[in-house]
């Protein structure tokens, strides 16, 4: 490249080039005198489109761009832990060291910090043979996390030199191998991988473990797979991300990876806040430890926005590869969606509905298909399961990003306005969401809760739909004039909704509950039910049973009976047994 | 080397656009003189090879194809910032006219901003006492957080701005250290003086820094005029160490100038005609509000936004809602039946109280109380819409108390002065008492230990005649 390319147009953060044949597309390049981040996105006879992941006020036409030669790459290596990175990962800790508070263009801070030493532990020995994807060392990256150095998936080749196991620092070759035509390749403790390329594994096996995530009313009307997907969907003030911080905080994945897309600085300076201050409840360690945070804020570059997915996605993968369970948190994906109808406008391309760009269901399911339980290269199985909340423009489910995500995702846990106001949370309407993995998770169920906890969900479930259709009636005519069944059937939702799905996040027991208190939560709500609904048989009023206050007892018993004092519901089941044979006798 | 380039190539509502421009750079300053001398600023705002378009602050009108000539500044936009711009009054693009002259500055800061580094935001948890029942109990302001008023045309949402920084002062122990930025958008000249006169007679006028955008001003000022303000904030808050509290009136005026921009840009239109980019364009304003590590000052937001036809979910209230922390609406119908403040309870919330109340902030029984007055308020919506198709006599006994809950809860705990001050423990304690109208059994967001404290069992004694007795001196004062 012997002349150098300059700016010709800028129009926000797209820079246009003339007349040159140096770049490739989606190649990384550096704009500007300040070398600015930017990729290309579109060539031409006569211009090559560059968008910038930066300000790009005060940049000149005439300015050089430089290409990198090589697509927006990730470094991967230990380190990604407990680190917090903005859309194209640059380390924004190390960063506010360099610059401040404030963020300042062109930074050139490497994601990873070069100079750590790491305890390094050699797997392998001269003459072994290794594959893509195979481990030849490890680390522990953090006190509970083993970082697992993995050969580049495309290498393989014959071990021809190792260093002894001890300290290294991340660009130090450890151990070289010769490929089958004879060429010799240094590892080191890091790899690059291009953002918008999924990583490869041996297998993809079904979905068939559920994710646990000690909240009710996912756990049991609308579980989700490792490796599977789902999707939030609400207006603002329904809780999504509250939602998604629970997630992040209890579900049993090893390693989250929190994607900040265009959201809020103050709830992400709140993420890492809470995250290094809560203790893992498995490994008593901070969170933090298990945790990667993007973070790019909403008056963050756009384009960054963009690219903010793919770098947690294509981190995810690494860890799902070394066969570590990743749960990854995306809030939100309509900001990056948006982020997509910013730069195609820009481009002034043919806009499709609302705006957005005719390839956003595409984008959208490259995006989703990427999660999935697999037989990782290094032969453990590992998992990527993507959790996407969607923030529908006028808390309408009937835009395309919403319509879009619901075709990709197989969990979709609606969110609710009106449970919201009256902060039921969380506030996941049991009418509108559902669940695609019921036949893939139930032999799992079965097999470690219990065939019970089926029979009881179908009942609960039932009992919802019922109490939906009566309220139709309850609206025109009041409850009043039901008769005492159907009285019944609404006395027990509510206590079902109140005492079993609503949840309290700020609650030390209820903000996790464990399977088996939840099936036992059922059990008693049911045995209520029963119970009440033969002694009306005997045609005894329900302000009979009422009286006992027992269903107030039930929506309370989350916060009365302890976590790890599953034997208080036999008392309580004897409670009712006892109250309600005082009516019966009478 | 400065040059001039004569002449426009074409103009376009009010951008125009220039040919054969070297050197230019992006967002760069230019001065437009015309020939019978007057002088315009302008931005520009794309580049393409030595075509560059140029947006002209004052508009357009008057200038020909041949009749100007245009300098550029060789710098982006920039406000002159000092301690001394506290009690002026500046134009929308940041230019004095109290006609007490210009700015002698200590720095000129870009009006864009430069994000704040995530980890680099304190997490705001310092409660603002507002003295306003609805709002400290049920939306509690926090310090450093963004808290619009979503209200509609002729509601009393000025007035409640007023009221908040009047009481916020009030309750501030650090009283140097607090400054009010106020950016006027598209507001009529009669809003403006209000706010002018209100800052006045509570005694803050001198802490003030006005923006003002009238509503016959030119709208690409419009656009400028929030950035100049939250630059104006930002260096008041981070390098003098004050609480700066920002009054934006009115967000909707401003994304309708940016939607005129747009579309005389020629840019593709996204929702209801606005640009693709308005939420990027709105958050690179309202996340210029927080706290910083190593300053003691902080930006507070409150965006005041007419909602069109009072549609909540209209593209400026929608995308705010989004990118705000909360949201304090007001309510047509609260209004008409002459309560003020009209604060809609239920689409009201604070994000940020969660951690800014309870025990150390406010008292311990906040939360609950909280849940339990929206969880029983949402109720007493549901006991009126049965009420208003079977009739308020045929309702279950439960409901009916429900009912005068709702009565009384609007009346006594939303409804409250315009010079009323209520501390906290007022406050919680009159959302006590109107919960004890309820049987204690309906108080299932509250667990029992709270129950046994706060709960009144004998209902004959709860009266709320403290504040009736206040209300009615506060209209006669009022009158």
């Amino acid at each position: 490249m012997a002349e150098t390319d300059v700016i010709y147009g800028i129009n926000g953060p797209v820079v246009t080039v003339r007349n040159t044949r140096s770049f490739s597309m989606m190649e990384m390049v550096y704009v500007g005198k300040a070398r600015l981040v930017g990729e290309i996105i579109g060539i031409n006879d006569e211009y090559t489109t560059v968008q910038v992941y930066e300000e790009t006020t005060g940049l000149m036409p005439g300015d050089p761009v430089v290409g990198s030669g090589a697509p927006m790459n990730v470094l991967l290596g230990p380190g990604i832990l407990d680190n917090i990175f903005d859309g194209i990962e640059r380390p924004l800790k190390a960063i506010e060291e360099e610059s401040g508070s404030f963020i300042s263009r062109g930074s050139a801070v490497s994601p990873l910090d070069l100079n750590r030493h790491w305890n390094v532990k050699i797997k392998v020995k001269v003459g072994d043979e290794l594959k893509g994807g195979m481990i030849y060392a490890t680390c522990p990256e953090t006190a509970i996390i083993e970082h697992r150095f993995l050969v580049p998936p495309m290498l393989s080749g014959v071990v021809t030199s190792v260093q002894p196991s001890g300290k290294y620092r991340l660009r130090d070759t450890i151990v070289t191998i010769k490929d089958k035509k004879g060429t010799e390749h240094e590892l080191t403790l890091c790899q690059e991988w291009p953002i918008r390329q999924a990583r490869p594994s041996a297998q993809r096996l079904p979905a068939t473990v559920p994710l646990i995530t000690g909240q009710r009313v996912m756990d049991t009307m609308f579980p989700i797979a490792k490796g599977g997907t789902a999707a939030i969907p609400g207006g603002f003030g329904t809780g999504k991300t509250m939602n998604q911080h629970q997630l992040a905080k209890w579900c049993d994945a090893d390693i989250i990876v929190y994607v900040g897309c265009g959201e809020r600085g103050n709830e992400m300076s709140q993420v890492l806040e809470e995250f290094s201050e809560l203790v893992d409840p498995k490994s008593g360690r901070p969170m933090t430890d298990r945790t990667v945070l993007i973070a790019n804020t909403s008056n963050m570059p756009v384009a960054a926005r963009e690219a903010s997915i793919y770098t947690g996605l294509t981190l995810a993968e690494y860890y799902r590869d070394m066969g570590y369970h990743v749960a990854i948190m995306a809030d939100s994906t309509s900001r990056w969606a948006e982020a997509l109808r910013e730069i195609s406008g820009r481009l002034e391309e043919m806009p499709a509905e609302e705006g957005f760009p005719a390839y956003l269901p595409s984008r959208l399911s490259e995006f989703y298909e990427r999660a999935g339980r697999v037989e990782a290269l290094c032969g453990g199985e590992g998992s990527v399961t993507i959790i996407g909340a969607v923030s529908p423009q006028g808390s309408d489910f009937s835009e395309p990003v919403t319509q879009n995500t619901k075709r990709f995702t197989r969990c979709f846990w609606a969110l609710d306005k009106s449970l919201a106001y009256a902060r039921h949370y969380p506030a996941i309407n049991w009418m509108d969401s559902y669940c695609e993995y019921f036949t893939d998770l139930d032999p799992w169920y079965r097999e470690h809760v219990g065939e019970d906890f089926i029979k009881y969900r179908n009942k609960i479930t039932t009992l919802l739909h019922e109490e939906n259709q009566l309220m139709e009636i309850v609206k025109l005519i009041g409850a009043d004039v039901l008769p005492d069944d159907q009285k019944l059937v609404i006395e027990t939702a509510k206590a079902i909704r109140v005492g079993f799905l609503q949840q309290n996040a700020f609650h030390k027991d209820d903000t996790f509950v464990p399977l088996e208190k939840q099936k036992l939560m059922m059990k008693a709500i049911l045995h209520l039910y029963n119970r009440s609904r033969s002694i009306i048989a005997k045609a005894i009023p329900i302000s009979r049973i009422d009286e006992l206050g027992l269903f107030e007892r039930l929506a309370k018993m989350k916060y009365d009976i302890p976590n790890d004092k599953p034997e208080m519901f036999d008392d309580l089941i004897r409670e009712i047994d006892e109250k309600l044979a005082t009516i019966a006798l009478n | 080397m400065i040059l001039d380039y004569v002449g426009v190539k074409e103009i376009n509502g009010s951008l125009i656009v220039l040919d054969g421009v070297k050197g230019a750079s992006f967002e760069e300053m230019v001065d437009i003189r015309l020939e019978n001398g007057s002088s315009r600023h302008g931005r520009i705002v794309q580049i393409d090879g030595e075509r560059v378009v140029v947006q002209v602050f004052e508009g357009t009108k008057s200038i020909s194809l041949d009749n100007t000539r245009t300098r550029l500044k060789c710098r982006p936009m920039e406000l002159a910032l000092s301690p001394e711009i506290m009690g002026r009054v500046f134009s929308g693009a940041g230019v004095p006219i109290d006609g007490f002259g210009e700015v002698y500055p200590e720095k000129r800061a870009n009006i864009n901003g430069t994000p704040m580094n995530p980890v680099s935001r304190i997490y705001p948890r310092n409660y603002i006492n507002t003295g306003i029942s609805t709002i400290d109990t049920l939306t509690t302001l926090i310090r450093g957080q963004k808290l619009p008023i979503f209200s509609g045309s002729g509601m009393k949402h000025n007035e409640l701005a007023v009221q908040i920084v009047r009481q916020a002062k009030i309750s501030d122990s650090d009283d140097n250290k607090f400054g009010i930025v106020f950016a006027a958008m598209g507001v009529k000249n009669d809003v403006a003086d209000y706010f002018r006169r209100s800052f006045d007679e509570s005694g803050v006028l001198s802490r003030v820094v006005m923006f003002l955008n009238l509503a016959n001003d030119p709208i690409i000022e419009r656009t400028l005029t929030p950035r100049c303000a939250l630059t104006a904030a930002e260096y008041l808050a981070f390098e003098c160490n004050m609480h700066v509290l920002v009054i934006m009136t009115d967000m909707t005026s401003y994304a309708e100038a940016l939607r005129e921009f747009s579309s005389s840009k020629g840019e593709i239109p996204g929702r209801k005609g606005y640009p693709g980019y308005l939420y990027s364009d709105l958050a690179s304003l309202y996340e210029r509000a927080g706290m910083v590590k190593g300053s003691s000052g902080s930006v507070t937001q409150i965006p005041i936004l007419t909602m069109p036809n009072d549609d909540i979910t209209h593209p400026v209230p929608d995308l705010t809602g989004y990118i705000t922390e909360g949201q304090i609406v007001l309510d047509r119908a609260l209004e008409g039946s002459g309560i003020y403040p009209p604060v809609s309870v239920l689409p009201s919330l604070s994000r940020l109280m969660k951690d800014g109340i309870g025990e150390g902030y406010t008292r311990s029984d906040h939360q609950a109380l909280a849940n339990q007055l929206f969880a029983a308020y949402a109720r007493v919506q549901d006991a009126r819409s049965l009420a208003s198709v079977i009739g308020e006599e045929e309702l279950s006994p439960v409901d009916k108390k429900y009912m005068q809950f709702g009565k009384l809860f609007e009346q006594y705990f939303v409804n409250q002065g315009y010079t009323e001050n209520r501390t906290i423990e007022q406050s919680l304690d009159l959302g006590w008492k109107l919960l004890s109208t309820l049987p204690r059994t309906e108080l299932d967001r509250v667990d029992d230990e709270l129950l046994d404290e706060f709960y009144i069992s004998d209902t004959d004694s709860i009266s709320f005649d403290v504040f009736a007795s206040d209300k009615s001196e506060e209209n006669d004062t009022d009158d």
